[in-house]
């Protein structure tokens, strides 16, 4: 059978879930591997979101914010990619391939470059196969 | 003495685990007069030669009060936990390592067979050209002799049996144990089952007493050997990683006081599973610095992460093992 990632998307409120919505409208087609989670700022998305996304069974996570600079909150994008790279050391450590985890800027008008992201993150998970991370979970 | 209220049968076992928790039972001092006054102790492998099989003899529910500390890490350890929450009414896991996985949890990181190779074959003092590796059953002549099974995974004792309370610490504070003690010898209502008790419900730094301030910023992290500590400010102010944002209150601060910072050991304040997610969390809200190869620079100062925030927990936390 051929392998259909599983991937979550952690987007937040004020550009990247609403530049998810404009592909949407504007009937863009992209992959339906992604499951999007709305937050209200990519600074609310905390490690252990992420982390329990590759416990439960996530291929890939991805994480968007809006574009440095363009926070509805002034700062939490900052406190977003802090945390991001933070997270790349631990999961690298912990056996799961950096690339597994992604973070990008998507603004409000950017609906195409959504659709793309999703399409080609979708693919770099596919060719890289399933995350096994759960099979280590077992007590 | 006839008449007098039927004493409490204690026991106290270790599984994987340092001593450490079994001394710390021992520094109640003078206290232990009215421990053994108030308790028979009825199994102490540091203290008294009884033997597994007269545990084993003891009927269901005998023991009142088990304290069970250290991971469980091989065979005889798990045969040990299932014995023991066999043989007790309410079984206690006790310091870090049985709470949390503790220090033998960072076995986690390796597999069973990186270990074994790693100590009979590659470490530098090991001379092994017949390549000797531990069997579980070894024939002499006079008989059978085995080893237990050591495992792949290190568990906490809670995800082997079923565990009424823990007692978190490495090791707990004596005082916490004596209050724990106390309250099961006069009987007074305890806590719900599952519940952390000896320990406090908020978090190292609510309860620290150096200077904090509110704008915390850090340009680089320092080990504590790198730098001068002033006695004073907060250490993670000072750019030394410190566990007090993700760890729960009740140690007392003790390597505080003794002006380190805190690792940890007490695990993850009340409604929290990941502690070292929450530090990670933590970390990464105070580093001053925007562009990626700055943040990069600062983070690169953080030797081993991973090892660092979930030195005492990582059995227990999400991602519980390396994948190999």
């Amino acid at each position: 059978m051929e392998f259909n990632p599983k991937i979550i998307a952690f987007l937040c409120n004020w550009c990247s879930y609403t530049g998810a919505d404009l592909a949407g409208t504007s009937r863009m087609e992209y992959k339906s591997n992604v499951r999007a989670v709305r937050v209200m700022c990519s600074g609310r998305i905390e490690p252990t979101f992420v982390l329990r996304a590759f416990k439960n069974g996530a291929d890939g996570v991805l994480v968007c914010g809006c574009h440095p600079g363009d926070c509805h909150y002034q700062e939490g994008n900052y406190r977003c990619l802090r945390r991001f790279l933070l997270l790349q050391m631990y999961i690298q450590q912990m056996g799961i391939e950096t690339e597994r985890l992604k973070l990008e800027w998507i603004s409000a008008s950017e609906g195409k470059q959504f659709a793309e992201l999703v399409n080609s993150f979708t693919e770099t998970i596919t060719e890289m196969g399933p995350c096994r991370i759960r099979e280590t979970m077992k007590v | 003495m006839e008449g007098s209220k039927p004493k409490l049968k204690l026991a106290v076992y270790w599984g994987a685990a340092c001593g450490g928790c079994c001394v710390s039972v021992l520094d109640v001092h003078e206290k232990l007069f009215d421990v053994v006054a108030a308790a028979d102790l009825v199994f102490w492998p540091i203290a008294l030669d009884i033997k597994y099989k007269d545990v084993e003899k003891m009927p269901d529910n005998h023991i009142d009060l088990t304290l069970f500390n250290g991971a469980v890490r091989n065979s005889e350890n798990e045969h040990m936990a299932h014995l023991l929450r066999k043989k007790s009414r309410i079984l206690v896991a006790y310091g870090s390592c049985s709470h949390l996985g503790g220090i033998p949890g960072l076995a986690n990181f390796s597999t069973r067979e990186e270990i074994i190779n790693r100590v009979y074959s590659e470490s530098e003092s090991t001379v092994n050209t017949a390549r000797v590796r531990p069997e579980t059953l070894y024939k002499v002549a006079e008989g059978n002799l085995d080893l237990p099974e050591f495992f792949n995974d290190v568990r906490s004792l809670s995800q082997t049996v079923e565990v009424d309370y823990s007692i978190p610490g490495c090791p707990p504070q004596t005082e916490r144990l004596l209050e724990v003690f106390t309250a099961i010898v006069s009987g007074a209502e305890l806590p719900p089952k599952g519940s952390v008790i000896g320990a406090g419900t908020k978090t190292q730094c609510d309860e620290c007493i150096r200077k904090k301030s509110e704008n915390k910023k850090i340009n680089k992290f320092y080990r504590p050997w790198e730098i001068q500590d002033d006695g004073n400010t907060c250490f993670m102010e000072q750019g030394v990683l410190c566990m007090g944002p993700a760890t729960i209150a009740g140690c007392g601060y003790r390597c505080i006081k003794g002006n380190a910072p805190c690792r940890g050991c007490y695990g993850p304040p009340e409604g929290v599973t990941d502690p070292g997610a929450k530090m990670m969390s933590a970390i990464a809200s105070i580093i001053d610095e925007k562009e990626p190869e700055d943040i990069r620079k600062v983070l690169d100062d953080l030797v081993d992460p991973a090892g660092s925030f979930y030195r005492f927990s990582l059995p227990h936390s999400i991602i519980r093992r390396k994948m190999p």
